[in-house]
């Protein structure tokens, strides 16, 4: 979704500072748009967009209905004390402070990540939708506070995500393998001995 | 189940070997979906183009197209806007066969009615038809937009006033200029909403030639490329007319 965003946001290469003909600075040169494979193909970006724009809405739907059904939403939704450990599992991973507060699947700053990834989701929807058909549907418009809001907002979800995959990848490289292969497996080991102790 | 028994059942010991075995499993099946995942793009990416855009992603183009008809309500309005909001400076996007100079002395606006059988009619006497004034937010697809004053006369006026039902009743308008080298094509529900129109006005001043003199279309439910300037030619169709932008990659519909 965002690679077909950047050959939309990236079909022209306006994001310059001109004075009358003369261009003085390129924010992006062509070295840049070649090594992302952006080649100026703003037809092409669009129809990958909405066509991927269906998995993105049909992923959401389903990601959401297997944490409310399966019950997981209990470790992802923040609870009153999470905005106060948020800060704490910060400060500890900023390696400024020492102490973690205690956790269970996911820490404060997880479920607050992750829940709000849903709305960041939400949001994407909504601020494309105004964009897609502001006329059609003008009521997500009137939602996001017209045209250009809609832009920008979209624009900024999208760096949002950005943040979020850069983070979390980091994160999961610091943790280490067992939390990596708990990832994948669903099963986080607590216990090496004879028997095996695993919390799903 | 209540919070306690799904907190506490979540916890169990497992032997060496079944977690040895579900590890092996889970590992399989995460390589099996990013591989799926790779060709899956890889497939998608070797299909044969169809009119510009991945045949895949045409047809789901249309799918969206099919949807958003389906839905279309031409009681929803573009946004209107008052004379002082309109840009005195008018932006002016794509010259493709476009004239530099056109004589109105003899230019008509050609509509066909039905094959052999074409309406000329001058701008004079479309001039004289009922004039609507359009404020809106043009937008570009390119994704630029501007708030912009025209005027002229309604499309659906005009059909009425030339006896056009049977017209109004096909799937499409076809539109191209005066030496076909551009060339749009519009759902009749789209051409027939209440702020299209036949414009010939631009900030109260007749067309500048760059802007589409002497006729061109103003359709505020279409982005920019549908609003074809220096109209030659009008005819209506079942089909999907033949449309410019459309062949090359991107949407027909292009709707708003």
């Amino acid at each position: 979704m965002i690679w077909s965003g950047l050959l939309i946001y990236w079909a022209n290469s306006i994001y310059k500072i001109q004075v009358g003909n003369t261009v003085i600075f390129h924010f992006f040169p062509k070295g840049f748009y070649k090594a992302l494979k952006i080649p100026f193909h703003l037809a092409k970006g669009m129809s990958f967009h909405f066509a991927f724009a269906w998995l993105f809405i049909i992923n959401g739907i389903l990601y959401f209905a297997y944490t409310i059904f399966s019950g997981e939403w209990r470790y992802l939704l923040p609870n009153k004390k999470s905005f106060k450990e948020a800060w704490q599992v910060l400060l500890h991973d900023l390696h400024i402070k020492k102490y973690h507060p205690p956790q269970q699947k996911y820490n404060a700053a997880q479920r607050i990540a992750y829940t709000a990834i849903i709305f960041m989701g939400i949001g994407s929807l909504l601020t494309g939708l105004a964009i897609y058909k502001p006329v059609q549907f003008s009521w997500a418009l009137f939602l996001c506070g017209g045209y250009e809001a809609a832009r920008l907002e979209h624009f900024i979800l999208t760096i949002g995500y950005i943040l979020f995959f850069l983070i979390h990848i980091i994160q999961v490289i610091k943790t280490g393998w067992n939390n990596f292969q708990a990832m994948i497996t669903g099963l986080e080991v607590i216990k090496q001995d004879k028997q095996i102790t695993v919390n799903e | 189940m209540s919070k306690q028994d799904f907190f506490s059942k979540r916890t169990k010991n497992i032997s060496n070997t079944s977690f040895r075995r579900s590890i092996l499993l889970s590992f399989i099946i995460f390589a099996v979906l990013v591989t799926t995942g790779i060709f899956a793009w890889q497939w998608l990416n070797r299909q044969p183009a169809e009119q510009g855009a991945l045949k895949p992603l045409r047809k789901t183009l249309e799918l969206n197209e099919k949807v958003l008809k389906s839905t279309f309500d031409t009681g929803r309005l573009s946004k209107v806007y008052t004379e002082k909001d309109a840009a005195k400076y008018v932006r002016v996007n794509g010259n493709i066969g476009m004239q530099k100079t056109v004589d109105t002395s003899a230019w008509r606006l050609n509509v066909v009615r039905n094959a052999g059988d074409t309406l000329k009619i001058s701008l004079a006497d479309i001039e004289q038809l009922p004039k609507a004034d359009v404020i809106f937010d043009f937008k570009c697809i390119e994704g630029w937009s501007q708030v912009s004053h025209w005027a002229g006369v309604p499309l659906k006026t005009f059909m009425e006033y030339y006896h056009l039902s049977a017209q109004e009743k096909m799937n499409y308008v076809g539109l191209q200029t005066i030496d076909k080298k551009y060339y749009v094509g519009i759902d009749m529900p789209s051409a027939l909403q209440s702020q299209t129109i036949l414009c010939y006005e631009m900030n109260n001043k007749p067309l500048p030639v760059n802007q589409g003199y002497p006729l061109r279309l103003i359709i505020p439910v279409k982005y920019g490329i549908k609003h074809l300037k220096q109209i030659g030619t009008m005819y209506f169709s079942n089909e999907k007319p033949p449309d410019y932008w459309a062949e090359r990659g991107y949407d027909y519909y292009a709707g708003l």
